[in-house]
C-alpha cells in the first residue's frame, strides 16, 4: 500500500498540491481522476520521487519514501515500474533491449535468462516478434504494451501509468485499460493511474481518488463514485465534462 | 554523477560505445581539418618569408611549433566542440524532454552518471588522442604542402621541424588537449541534462553547448598559456 500524509509541493508562489492524505491500495487500480493543471501529475511525480514535497510523508509499505537517503530511495525504486505518458521508451534501443534494460540493470541473470524472461514479458502484453524493432517502427498501442512489459521486468510491488490511454483510439485504449487491470490483479501490485478518461474508471477503477486545483475533494470506490457526485458539485462537473468530451 | 555504476559491466560497454563514438566517429573531420591547417600554414608562412636572409627550414619550425602549441589542441577541439558537443548535447535533451531520463530515474538509476559520466571519461581519452592524430597530420600536411609546391625541400622541413623542437611542447598540447576535452563533454552533458521544453529547446540547448565550449576553450587556452608557458 502507499499511502500519502499532508503532502504540500509549490513551485515559487503556486501551491500546486495542499495538505494531500489518501491511500493507494494493494492489488487495485488506485486511479487519479481531476482536470489537467489540478496536480494529478506533480503528485504522481512526487510519488516516483521526480519531484520532492516541501512537507508530508509519502509512504511505500511504511518507508517514508522523503526520509529515506539516495541509495535506500534507489532500492525503493526498484520496486518501481512505470508506465509514462508518451512511453518514454529508450530510442536508441530495440524493443527488446528496452524491455532487457532493468534485466541488465539490476538483475544477476544470465543472456538466455534475460532473453526468455523478455520473450515471456512480450507474450504477457500480448506481443510477439516485435524484438527487433526500435519503438520508432511500432504503433502507438504497441510502444504502450512494450512500456507495460518493461516496467513488469522486474519482480515489482508498485506500478504508476501516467495518462496510459493518451493518444489511443478508443479500442486500443479499452485494450491497454483491460491489460493493466489484469496484470495489476495477477501480480497483486499497487497500480496507481493517473487519468482524466471516465470509461478508465468505470471500466477498471477500484479506489479513485479526486484532486481539484490541488486539493484532495474525494476518495473512495467506484460504486461511492455515483452517490459522491450528487454531493460534490466539482466532481459532477468534472465527470459530464469527461463525457461531453 | 560520481557514484559507483550500479553495473560495472554496462558502464564500460556505454564508454566504449562513446570511446567509438567521439574517437573514431570524428576521425574524419579532425583528418581533413588538419591536414589542411598544416598545408596553409606552410604555404602562409612562405608567403610572409620575403626576406632572403632567414632560412626555409623556419617554415618547417613554424609548422610544427604552432601545430603542436596552438593548431593541434585549440582548433581539433573547436571542431569537436560543434561535432561532439553538439551531438551529447542534443541527445541527452532529446532523452530529457521525451521523459526517457525520467524513466531511468524512476528505475533507481543514477542519470547523470549512466549518461554523462561514460561520455566525459570517454572524451578525455579520445581527444588527447585525437590531439596526437591532429598534430601528425597537420605536419604532415604542411611538408606535403611544401614538397609538392617546390617551397621548400624535404631536408629543409624536417631539419626545422626538429631543430627547435621541445618535449615539454608536445606536454603542453596534451594539457590542453585533455582541458578541452573535460570542457566539450561537461558543458555539452550539463546542457542537454537541464532541458526542459521541446524540440526548440533541444535546438538551444546544442547551441549553447557549442558557443559555451567554445569560449571556455578559448579562455582556459590564454589562461594554460600564461600559467605554463
Amino acid at each position: 500500500m502507499i499511502e500519502l500524509i499532508n503532502v504540500n509541493k509549490s513551485f515559487d508562489d503556486k501551491h500546486v498540491l495542499n495538505d494531500i492524505n489518501a491511500q493507494f491500495l494493494k492489488g487495485k487500480n488506485n486511479l487519479i481522476i481531476g482536470a489537467s493543471g489540478g496536480g494529478k501529475s506533480v503528485m504522481m511525480k512526487c510519488m516516483v520521487g521526480l519531484e520532492k514535497p516541501e512537507s508530508g510523508k509519502i509512504l511505500f509499505d511504511n518507508r517514508d519514501m522523503l526520509s529515506l537517503d539516495e541509495q535506500e530511495m534507489r532500492e525503493v525504486r526498484r520496486e518501481i515500474g512505470m508506465l509514462f505518458q508518451g512511453t518514454a521508451l529508450f530510442d536508441s534501443l530495440t524493443v527488446e533491449q528496452n524491455i532487457e534494460f532493468p534485466l541488465r540493470m539490476f538483475s544477476n541473470m544470465r543472456a538466455a535468462e534475460r532473453r526468455d524472461r523478455v520473450n515471456f514479458c512480450l507474450k504477457r502484453v500480448n506481443l510477439e516478434n516485435i524484438n527487433k524493432k526500435f519503438p520508432s517502427e511500432i504503433s502507438g498501442g504497441m510502444k504502450k504494451r512494450v512500456g507495460i512489459a518493461r516496467a513488469i521486468a522486474l519482480d515489482i510491488k508498485y506500478l504508476f501509468c501516467d495518462e496510459p490511454n493518451s493518444g489511443l483510439d478508443p479500442i486500443t485504449s479499452r485494450l491497454i485499460d483491460a491489460l493493466i487491470d489484469e496484470i495489476t490483479k495477477e501480480y497483486n501490485i499497487t497500480n496507481v493511474i493517473n487519468s482524466h478518461d471516465m470509461k478508465t474508471v468505470f471500466d477498471i477503477g477500484d479506489h479513485i481518488i479526486f484532486i481539484y486545483k490541488g486539493h484532495k475533494k474525494w476518495e473512495g470506490s467506484k460504486d461511492e463514485l455515483k452517490h459522491a457526485q450528487t454531493e460534490i458539485q466539482e466532481l459532477d462537473e468534472f465527470i459530464k465534462a469527461s463525457y461531453f468530451q | 554523477m560520481l557514484y559507483k555504476p550500479e553495473k560495472t559491466k554496462v558502464f564500460f560497454q556505454r564508454l566504449f560505445h562513446e570511446m567509438n563514438s567521439i574517437g573514431i566517429g570524428s576521425l574524419p573531420i579532425v583528418a581533413i581539418t588538419a591536414l589542411f591547417i598544416g598545408a596553409v600554414t606552410t604555404v602562409q608562412t612562405a608567403y610572409q618569408l620575403v626576406s632572403g636572409l632567414i632560412s626555409k627550414s623556419v617554415i618547417g619550425t613554424i609548422v610544427s611549433d604552432s601545430t603542436m602549441l596552438e593548431l593541434g589542441p585549440t582548433i581539433t577541439c573547436l571542431v569537436l566542440s560543434g561535432k561532439v558537443g553538439a551531438h551529447i548535447s542534443s541527445e541527452i535533451g532529446n532523452m530529457r524532454i521525451s521523459e526517457q531520463i525520467d524513466a531511468l530515474e524512476v528505475m533507481g538509476i543514477n542519470a547523470p552518471g549512466y549518461l554523462a559520466l561514460p561520455k566525459i571519461i570517454a572524451g578525455i581519452i579520445m581527444i588527447p588522442l585525437l590531439n596526437i592524430v591532429a598534430i601528425t597530420l597537420s605536419i604532415y600536411g604542411g611538408y606535403m604542402a611544401g614538397e609538392l609546391s617546390g617551397i621548400l625541400t624535404h631536408e629543409e622541413f624536417v631539419s626545422g621541424a626538429r631543430e627547435t623542437f621541445k618535449g615539454f611542447t608536445l606536454v603542453f598540447s596534451m594539457i590542453k588537449a585533455f582541458t578541452f576535452a573535460f570542457i566539450i563533454t561537461s558543458v555539452s552533458s550539463y546542457q542537454g541534462y537541464y532541458t526542459s521544453g521541446g524540440a526548440l529547446e533541444v535546438g538551444e540547448s546544442s547551441t549553447k553547448a557549442v558557443v559555451y565550449s567554445s569560449v571556455l576553450i578559448l579562455f582556459f587556452d590564454y589562461l594554460l598559456a600564461e600559467l605554463l608557458l
